[in-house]
């Protein structure tokens, strides 16, 4: 079951006119069921590539395939099975909620009943507001909601949590997580690398219109070296390498931000005595000590020296 | 909260689907949209309010008053007196409205347009000091002159009779509410389709739409429609007040004043899809409509008849659609022409319906 290809892209290419390529060359593999985040910062070329992938723009090269189709001769087939959020739609602000869902069911040949999908997303009790009147948790959802009223196999979401507040996150997710749980596919776009950890299945980090990085959220944060990060800072900057400190014990990967060197490691209740005993040894004195879970941030920090929201 | 569904849930869970027949998107658009405009109060305001109080306030400013009398001075000379009392035996003495003032008052008073014509005895005869620029002092001075031969006991060489007839039909309000009609077919054609069409894109709507498998034909119909249905309603006020109100009279049949409406209403709309068929914003579509509306709302008749300009622009004054819808409301609401005979104007307005969506429809940017 889980082999069976969902999205293939491959070799994508857009290069807007006049413009820089937004996507310059990416591969994607989406497998029946998956949750798969493109993770990357703004300007990375993810709702580019998503947008291409929903049929709304043309790639400039490369290939698309999706459950076995292409948008060139099955458009109209495509459309039918798949469930879209586009960033930054605002609805018409004088329909209600229910309204606005049986407009958007009623562009699909099999829909899904609107008092159904509003129960599942909890708009039940916005049934008959105005769109005008949601908060913009509300509004989320029901962006959400003309995705699944059509009864899609695949969902494509940019960006769904984006400006939204803790609690509305979290009900996205589950909404999500629902709908993966009854078979469905997910490609979804975020810069939170909190969202991409524990929502998707499958991540590519995406920089300048490339795919960094690729693999399950446990595979990335291995890559770096260490599930875990100590982060130190000295009182005086001492003429040492980054590379100095590989003498620790256990240390994967070494960052450096600012005099904040972070170190990742697999065991820190090594690490920790043996760089407590070298800078005593060296004379200098700590000026901070944490340590924390790895993250994506780290492996993207990591692979481009730059932070996925620079603040 | 929503509970995250367990293992065995999923399994058990059927998902309930509803089959829709090819026309239930546009089906659904059109209501969708007739929704939304009613929900508008400022829509209500300019599809139902403004056109019936334009023609109100029009239809009061040039109502047909009562003719005015006729102001004329004497000027208090020997023989000013007899002038008087010729002028007053008259037959027209009851529109004639005399003062007998000094010379100084009487050049004043006229040159300050208090009165029409000056007459200035002199010897047996009458002196008449008017202005040929003011259609009111020539008049005066025809009817204060034929008032006094008359006064005067002259017959008239050739023997005359005057009736009266201030019958609905010739009245200006008459020519007025078919041009109130087109201007406001028009108008809500091309600010209607126009304003929803770019106010969709620039909320990234239109792109929603067509990530959905919505027929983008089905899209264009139910927009077009929708507005269809509310200028028929317009038209049928308008028109409706203006037989209330004015106690104008059709004479055409309403049937060939509603399909020429619509084929108005549908070419006007096509424009309006044609003028914001790329625009981004409303600044933009605003503008490209005002140079499209601003030489319509000038020369196509609306407030006064197009035969005033040179009749070497007349043939292209006629090329206009809104000409065209102009001259065959007229014809049909006023003269009762029939159909068949609009075959130029017909020709015209379908034309640029045709040309505006074929182009629209190539043109058009979704996204």
């Amino acid at each position: 079951m889980h082999d069976q290809i969902v999205v293939h892209c491959k070799n994508l290419r857009k290069t807007y006119e006049g413009k820089v390529e937004a996507v310059r060359g990416i591969d994607l593999t989406i497998y029946v069921g998956q949750c798969y985040g493109l993770l990357g910062p703004n300007g990375a070329g993810k709702t580019t590539t998503i947008e291409i992938l929903e049929g709304l723009l043309d790639a400039s090269s490369g290939t698309v395939e999706i459950l076995g189709l292409n948008w060139r001769q099955h458009s109209a087939e495509l459309r039918e099975s798949l469930g879209v959020s586009l960033q930054e739609t605002r609805l018409s602000e004088k329909l209600t909620v229910r309204e606005t869902l049986e407009l958007f069911g009623g562009f699909y040949r099999n829909a899904r009943p609107v008092a159904d999908v509003m129960e599942e997303l909890s708009l039940m009790e916005k049934a008959d507001s105005w769109v005008g009147k949601l908060s913009g948790g509300q509004k989320q959802r029901l962006a959400i909601a003309t995705a699944l009223v059509g009864n899609p196999r695949v969902l494509f979401l940019d960006e769904p949590t984006t400006g939204l507040d803790p609690q509305s996150r979290r009900q996205v997710w589950e909404i999500v997580r629902r709908f993966q749980g009854e078979g469905g596919t997910v490609l979804l776009t975020t810069h939170y690398m909190d969202e991409a950890e524990r929502l998707c299945d499958y991540i590519s980090i995406v920089d300048q219109g490339k795919v960094i990085a690729a693999g399950t959220p446990a595979e990335l944060i291995s890559g770096v070296g260490g599930h875990h990060c100590v982060e130190f800072a000295l009182d005086t900057k001492p003429a040492v390498s980054a590379e100095y400190w590989r003498t620790l014990p256990g240390v994967g990967g070494i960052m450096n931000e600012d005099g904040v060197i972070a170190l990742t490691v697999e065991e820190p209740h090594l690490t920790i005595p043996a760089l407590l005993a070298l800078v005593e040894q060296n004379g200098w004195k700590l000026n901070q000590l944490t340590t924390r879970q790895s993250s994506l941030e780290d492996v993207f920090v990591n692979l481009t020296g730059r932070r996925l929201r620079e603040e | 909260m929503i509970d995250q569904p367990s293992e065995t849930k999923i399994e058990q869970r059927v998902r309930t689907v509803i089959v829709h027949g090819r026309w239930t998107g546009y089906r659904m658009l059109l209501t969708a949209r007739l929704k939304e405009m009613t929900r508008e109060p400022e829509m209500i305001f300019w599809i139902f309010l403004f056109p019936v109080l334009l023609a109100l306030g029009l239809g009061i400013a040039f109502r047909n008053k009562p003719p005015d009398a006729v102001r004329i001075v004497i000027v208090q000379q020997p023989g000013s007196a007899r002038i008087a009392e010729l002028l007053q035996r008259s037959p027209d003495a009851h529109s004639l409205k005399i003062d007998v003032l000094a010379s100084a008052q009487a050049d004043l008073g006229f040159r300050l347009g208090k009165f029409d014509v000056e007459m200035v005895p002199s010897g047996a005869g009458v002196e008449y000091v008017y202005d040929p620029a003011r259609p009111e002092s020539m008049l005066a001075r025809s009817l204060a002159d034929s008032a006094l031969q008359a006064g005067a006991g002259s017959k008239p060489a050739v023997p005359t009779a005057s009736r009266v007839n201030t019958e609905p039909g010739s009245r200006y309000i008459d020519f007025l509410i078919p041009g109130l009609l087109g201007m406001n077919l028009m108008g809500s054609g091309m600010w209607g389709i126009g304003f929803a069409i770019v106010e969709m894109r620039q909320r990234k709507l239109l792109k929603r739409y067509v990530a959905t498998p919505m027929g983008r034909g089905d899209f264009l119909l139910a927009l077009a429609s929708s507005r269809l249905i509310l200028m028929m309603a317009e038209l049928l006020l308008v028109l409706g007040f203006g037989v209330y109100a004015f106690h104008m009279r059709v004479m055409g049949s309403w049937a060939a004043i509603l399909l020429v409406s619509c084929l108005g209403a549908l070419s006007f709309s096509a424009l309006g899809l044609l003028t914001a068929s790329r625009a981004q914003k409303i600044e933009t579509a605003s503008g490209i409509m005002n140079s499209v509306m601003m030489p319509m709302w000038i020369f196509s008749g609306i407030f006064f008849s197009y035969e005033r300009f040179p009749a070497v622009v007349i043939p292209i004054i006629k090329l206009l659609p809104l000409t065209a819808l102009n001259d065959m409301l007229r014809s049909i609401i006023l003269e009762g022409g029939s159909l068949s005979s609009q075959s130029a104007p017909l020709a015209v307005i379908c034309g640029w319906g045709a040309a505006s969506f074929f182009l629209a429809v190539r043109f058009f940017r979704w996204t």
